[in-house]
Order: C-alpha cells, then sequence, then structure tokens
C-alpha cells in the first residue's frame, strides 16, 4: 500500500439548514474536486443517505425535524449506514456538543465557517480511513463465508484471543499424493477446487467457517467466531454431507473414467483459543489448543481404522444419540498422555471404507 | 454598534478564495434567511417555543458570522443563549434590537456586494 495517497475525490452530502452554510461548504468541497449534494435537516440526510452512495457526511447539529444527534443515533443502528464516516460542523462555542457527538461516534469536527486548508485536511483524512475501510471490508468478504462476514461487519473484529467452546474438524484426501502423480495438474488443480467448493458448501451449510486450506486439506471450525450451541451437531453433519457429497462427485469421476477420491475427517469439541492472527496484511481466524491437535489426530487415524469419519467423545456427547457413533477402541494418540475414546459415525448409507495409508 | 457593522477583510477573503458572484449568491442568501429566520424568531416567542427561537438565534449567528457581521452575530449569539437557559423574559427586547440592526447589515453587504 502506498505510504500517502493524494486526497482522492468524494461524494459528499452536506446536512444543514443554513443556506449560507450549505453554500459555503458546498463550494469548498467543489473546489477540492468532490462532488457534493445537500440535506436542509436530518430527515431529508437520512433518506438521501439510504438511497445514494456517500462517502462522507458532514453534520450539522442543530437543524429542525432531526438534529444532529438524532441523524447519528439512526446512522449507528443501520448496518449500511453505520460505516459512513461524518464530520460534525459546528459554531465555535458549541464545543461540548462536539465531544458528544465524537463519543457518539462521528469521525471528527469542523468549526464554521471552515479555513480551506483544515477543510481539505479533514476531508481528505476521512475519505482516506474510509476508504482503507470499504478495503478491509472487501476482503472481509471474500475470504470469510458470509455468516462470518456479516458477524465480523456488524460487531467488529474482536482483536486478541479468547477461550471458546468450539468443534474443529480436519479433512484430507487419502491417497492424494498417488492420485496427483497419475494425472496431468490441470486435473489435479480441478480436482482440487471441485473438492474445496463442494467441503466448503457443506461447512458454511452448517454455519461453520474454514479457516486454514493446505494442499489437499482444510481445516474448519464450528461455533466460532459466530456462535451455535449445537456446534458438535453442526460439524458431524458437514462431515457426513461431505463423505456424501464426495460419494456424488466419484459418480461424475467414475463416469469420466477417472479415479475416485476418498477422504478422512477428525473432529474433536471443547475449549479452544479463538483469535485473528496473522500480520497486517493478512490476518484469519483461527483457533489452537488441545481440541485443535485432536481433531487433526483423529483425522490421521482415520487411516489406520478406516472409518470416514472419527470423533472425540465431546463431540459424541453433544449428538445426544441423534447421530449414531459406535465406539472404537481407545487410541494412544500422539501429545495425549491418556488413552482417548475415539467414535466412528455411522454413514446412512453403504459408503467404501477409505483406502489404506497413502 | 460600530461604524461599519460588517467586516469587509472577511468578505474580500472569501471573494480571493471563491469570486465575486458566490459571495453575491450568500449574501442575497443570508438576507433571505435573516428575515425568515427573525419573523420565526418572533413567531416562536408568541407561541412560546423555545427551540425554534434557539435554532432560529443560532441560525442567524452562524450565518452572519460567515459574512463577516460579527457585531450583529455575537447579538444573535446572546439571544441564543438565552433560549438556550429556557427563558425568553428577555427575549423580545434583544429581538428588536435584532431586528432593528439587520437593516444596516443588509445595506453594508449590497454594498459590497455592488463593489462599492
Amino acid at each position: 500500500m502506498e505510504r500517502s495517497h493524494p486526497a482522492e475525490a468524494g461524494h459528499l452530502l452536506v446536512v444543514d439548514d443554513n443556506k449560507v452554510n450549505r453554500l459555503l461548504l458546498g463550494r469548498g468541497l467543489e473546489q477540492h474536486g468532490h462532488s457534493v449534494e445537500f440535506a436542509e435537516n436530518g430527515v431529508r440526510a437520512l433518506e438521501m443517505l439510504r438511497k445514494g452512495r456517500f462517502d462522507l457526511v458532514l453534520l450539522d447539529i442543530m437543524m429542525p425535524e432531526l438534529d444532529g444527534y438524532q441523524v447519528l443515533e439512526q446512522l449507528t443502528t443501520e448496518p449500511d449506514l453505520r460505516d459512513i464516516p461524518v464530520i460534525m460542523t459546528s459554531a465555535n462555542d458549541e464545543l461540548d456538543s462536539v465531544v458528544r457527538c465524537i463519543e457518539m461516534g462521528a469521525e471528527d469536527f469542523l468549526v464554521k465557517p471552515p479555513n480551506p486548508v483544515l477543510l481539505k485536511a479533514r476531508i481528505g483524512a476521512s475519505l482516506e480511513k474510509k476508504r482503507l475501510r470499504d478495503q478491509q471490508r472487501q476482503l472481509i468478504r471474500r475470504f470469510a463465508t458470509p455468516e462470518v462476514a456479516e458477524e465480523l461487519l456488524a460487531n467488529g473484529f474482536e482483536l486478541g484471543g479468547k477461550f471458546v467452546n468450539a468443534t474443529a474438524m480436519f479433512s484430507d484426501i487419502r491417497g492424494f499424493t498417488s492420485i496427483a502423480e497419475s494425472q496431468s495438474p490441470t486435473d489435479t488443480i480441478e480436482l482440487l477446487n471441485t473438492y474445496y467448493t463442494l467441503m466448503f458448501d457443506a461447512i458454511s451449510g452448517q454455519g461453520g467457517t474454514v479457516n486454514q486450506m493446505v494442499g489437499d486439506g482444510l481445516m474448519a471450525i464450528f461455533g466460532a467466531p459466530v456462535p451455535h450451541a449445537d456446534h458438535p451437531l453442526r460439524a458431524v453433519r458437514a462431515a457426513l454431507e461431505m463423505v456424501e457429497l464426495i460419494q456424488l462427485f466419484n459418480q461424475g469421476q467414475s463416469a469420466q473414467g477417472k479415479a475416485p477420491i476418498q477422504i478422512g475427517i477428525g473432529v474433536a469439541s471443547g475449549r479452544v483459543i479463538a483469535g485473528f492472527t496473522g500480520t497486517q496484511s493478512r490476518a484469519t481466524y483461527t483457533c489452537v489448543g488441545d481440541t485443535v491437535n485432536l481433531a487433526a489426530r483423529l483425522e490421521a487415524h482415520t487411516k489406520v481404522l478406516g472409518h470416514p469419519i472419527l470423533i472425540d467423545e465431546n463431540t459424541w456427547q453433544g449428538l445426544g444419540g441423534e447421530i449414531p457413533a459406535t465406539e472404537q477402541e481407545p487410541t494412544q494418540l500422539r501429545g495425549k498422555s491418556a488413552a482417548v475414546r475415539v467414535f466412528a459415525v455411522s454413514l446412512p448409507a453403504e459408503v467404501p471404507e477409505p483406502q489404506g495409508p497413502r | 454598534m460600530a461604524q461599519s457593522p460588517v467586516d469587509h477583510a472577511t468578505l474580500q477573503d472569501l471573494v480571493a478564495s471563491t469570486d465575486m458572484a458566490f459571495v453575491q449568491e450568500l449574501i442575497e442568501a443570508f438576507l433571505e434567511d435573516g428575515r425568515e429566520q427573525i419573523a420565526a424568531m418572533r413567531q416562536s416567542l408568541a407561541s412560546g417555543d423555545v427551540l425554534v427561537f434557539q435554532r432560529a438565534a443560532h441560525s442567524l449567528k452562524s450565518s452572519s458570522a460567515s459574512l463577516g457581521a460579527l457585531g450583529f452575530s455575537s447579538q444573535a449569539k446572546d439571544l441564543e443563549q438565552l433560549a438556550k437557559q429556557g427563558s425568553l423574559e428577555e427575549a423580545p427586547e434583544g429581538l428588536e434590537q435584532v431586528a432593528a440592526a439587520f437593516p444596516a447589515i443588509e445595506q453594508s453587504l449590497r454594498e459590497f456586494g455592488h463593489g462599492a
């Protein structure tokens, strides 16, 4: 990202009941290349904001119909409007009112009549912040499921980790390396894309979030960042759907004379540390902790047991008998001191067993 | 009141940063608006609507200051303060002073607007 952007032109709304103020502000803004529309009171301003797209609002405080406070209050309750920056325009004896507006979410203020240099600087800074926020919004939309994106956009980022109860899922393709070696790179990438599309659909359909994709493997979280009390059940439903989708996919594969694929899924529930990790330029929502490790171990263990979906005791309890699962031999898993109870989720239909170790 | 009720330096600054036609438009807007605000204040005194009075005084204070009518602006500000305190008892007298000062402001602004 460039260090400093020239103040870019924006589409601005000037809200003021006083025509002299509207003319003066409008003129100053147009001189800086912005396009400006005007509203003479708060009611009209909200109507225009809901209809058009504005980059910034310059808002008077004392107005008939709906005053500046009421407009600010209304703006914060409307998801589509809450991110439009607002600069209060005030008389120089109204600074106590301005403080209240900034506490209510206004971005900045200008004293009327505005000093041209200050006007330019404050508008430029606010537009730049808006541009960055819009960029962040787009990134969230691209990298998060719609549900998570809505959650994030509505409630903002919770920086810093916290403990949450969630279900972690790991899934990968059995024998993927040999599949990749037996076909063209184009086919392999196409296969991965189809696989990811199917898995994403199943996972987000149950309210889960895919937060890692590495090669043929993926990690998903249920119950965070969007809380769902029934996260174990949702995760297992998604797992069953994933296996089912792979079966359907395999029917297509065999019709084309291509090799079928098998997947293994490990699911574990419990306390995880969740939060955004990464750097300023790239961040992802992730979960770490014992529960996550256990899910990864269970996924690896599907190769040993030959069951496509293995879950831990917490997940099994979370199912409340709604989905049948059979207990397997307790297993000593890497990184675990005691043997762990392992359950294999029963599949509704006949599913070919996963092939042996890669 | 000072001899010239309008600070011409403020107006000249405005012309310098915009142009004369725009300042003339501002002056017309102010004169029209000012007459309306004074009428609104008289009406609100009759009906006892403190908020309308306060808003009109506020508006008058703000736009007159923008055009350099600083003494006038501070008179309007005093009226706004009265209303802010919730009492309009002393307002009629102050309002008549403001109304009486308005023609001189108008004359001075028009003189400037016509390059006098």
